[in-house]
């Protein structure tokens, strides 16, 4: 087999499975402007011709990830969540912390680097964001910069999977951080610009889509069956949980500190 | 000439969209795991067809999803009638989440895990059913997420309310649910997320709060795919201390 047939093979599934995804939209949309609406729609060819760009597109992107991304990016999980890399090959080392019972958090500075910088990475590269944000520039008529949105949901989701890879090497239980996190987050509501609170919760749902989890799936997995103590069913998940709580957090935070910069140059002139 | 540049500039952001992620890839192979990347033509290839991927849906988003939703809004707006409105929301909702591959993944594991801790008999039929149950229950969760959304679009109620309200409940099932399902629960939030919804439905948000008087669309417009990623979590935790019982 060549790989050019598995490459057209792969194309086909993906294509499938995308059409799967758009048919119960288009069916939606179809019954409800045939019968209810029974009218016709606006610029037909156009958004034809559109609908097929996006399925192609997709399906052509999540292909491309599947072929460098996601194989790359699960084996560094697992080469970084190696015992042997973390004792940095003392294979002594190496045994003793299979065996041993509390784990040093400072033996995974690379996991933690690893974590943030593959968060923020996917999240700049993640198709639904872009959407969101090219709408939230349009209608805030440039109040928000879509680049600024996309850097502090990609900040908080770094962030969220950091402290996630943390809590998995910790052991301490999810529903602790998630507690505190929607306390921190409710509290933050109360006091940030009113009109960027529906835009920042939406960033929350949006930011766990195509191409950051299975990264994160394989990071949260790696850790938990790699760690002594740990189950992947019990620990190795919550990565994505995590992953869209922070972007709230970030997004809202960015917003203040807008706002507090306006009102400090408004107030020293 | 000009469509020429249009293009052109598209093209660039997707590469500007992309680079960060095959920098921290090509870096961490080079210098902390410190090993040649093992199929490099497979890679490139890769990403040759992330970039051309993205640039043709980016293309597609401003052709057909964004109008799409928001020319249903506009004629929805003129129509006038709530119910159609709403039950569209609920369809839209229910149909797009029950055929997500993500939810079927997640339903199986939540049947296997009830299946593993003796609450429900493990034979195929009383798993199956489980699951279906459970696919029902979050879709159901999705669908009338979106028609409450659109209602408060319409009558302008403030986001927050629904926040507070959704995640006190939360935070107050999560107390009774058993423990097995919480990880699956709250992961279940994301399942809405499906890459051609979130900007149709974007969309349709901006366009109802563009068309209806009184709207804003920032404030007013934003906020469907919040409560569609609120709602599952809770469903999911009432399903498991119904099916399960209470912790």
């Amino acid at each position: 087999m060549s790989q050019e047939t598995g490459l057209l093979e792969l194309l086909q599934t993906s294509l499938k499975s995308t059409l799967i995804d758009i048919l119960p939209i288009l069916l939606v949309l179809l019954f409800f402007q045939a019968i209810i609406l029974r009218k016709k729609i606006p610029h037909l060819k156009q958004i034809l011709f559109g609908l097929f760009l996006v399925v192609i597109g997709l399906a052509i992107f999540i292909v491309g990830l599947e072929e460098c991304v996601f194989p790359i990016g699960t084996r560094m999980a697992e080469q970084l969540t190696d015992p042997m890399f973390l004792t940095k090959g003392n294979e002594e080392a190496a045994s003793s912390f299979l065996s041993s019972g509390p784990v040093d958090p400072s033996l995974f500075t690379w996991i933690y680097i690893f974590a943030f910088t593959i968060g923020f990475s996917t999240t700049l590269a993640e198709p639904a964001l872009i959407a969101v944000s090219i709408k939230a520039r349009e209608m805030s008529t440039g109040a928000v910069s879509e680049w600024g949105l996309r850097v502090a949901v990609a900040f908080g989701v770094g962030f969220g999977v950091t402290l996630g890879a943390y809590r998995i090497i910790m052991g301490t239980p999810l529903y602790l951080y998630i507690a505190f996190g929607y306390l921190f987050l409710i509290i933050q509501t109360v006091f940030a610009p009113k009109t960027i609170v529906p835009l920042a919760y939406d960033t929350g749902g949006v930011t766990t889509s195509t191409v950051t989890v299975p990264v994160l799936a394989a990071l949260g997995i790696g850790l938990a069956s790699n760690v002594p103590g740990r189950s992947p069913i019990m620990d190795g998940f919550g990565l994505i949980a995590f992953a869209s709580l922070f972007p709230i957090i970030a997004v809202l935070a960015y917003a203040m500190i807008g706002q507090w910069l306006d009102n400090r140059s408004l107030r020293s002139k | 000439m000009t469509v020429l540049k249009i293009l052109f500039k598209r093209f660039l952001s997707v590469i500007f969209d992309i680079f960060p992620l095959l920098l921290v890839i090509f870096i961490f192979q080079t210098f902390v795991i410190q090993k040649p990347f093992p199929h490099l033509e497979q890679t490139i290839m890769g990403i040759g067809l992330v970039i051309i991927g993205l640039f043709l849906f980016i293309m597609g988003l401003e052709n057909a999803l964004f109008p799409l939703g928001e020319g249903i809004a506009n004629q929805f707006a003129q129509k006038g009638n709530v119910f159609w409105l709403l039950l569209f929301g609920f369809t839209l909702g229910f149909s797009t989440t029950i055929a997500e591959p993500a939810l079927t993944i997640i339903a199986s594991k939540a049947g296997n895990l009830a299946a593993d801790s003796g609450s429900i008999s493990s034979d195929d039929s009383s798993i199956s059913f489980f699951v279906y149950g459970l696919r029902l229950t979050v879709a159901s969760a999705v669908g009338l997420a979106t028609a409450i959304g659109v209602l408060r679009i319409i009558k302008g109620w403030p986001l927050i309310w629904f926040i507070l309200t959704g995640y006190g409940l939360i935070v107050l099932t999560t107390y009774f649910a058993p423990e097995q399902i919480i990880g699956i629960a709250y992961d279940s939030g994301g399942i809405t997320t499906s890459t051609i919804t979130v900007p149709l439905v974007t969309a349709l948000g901006i366009g109802l709060a563009v068309a209806i008087k009184g709207r804003n669309p920032m404030s007013d417009g934003f906020g469907l795919i919040a409560l569609a990623s609120l709602t599952p979590i809770l469903f999911v935790l009432l399903y498991g201390m119904f099916a399960l019982g209470v912790s």
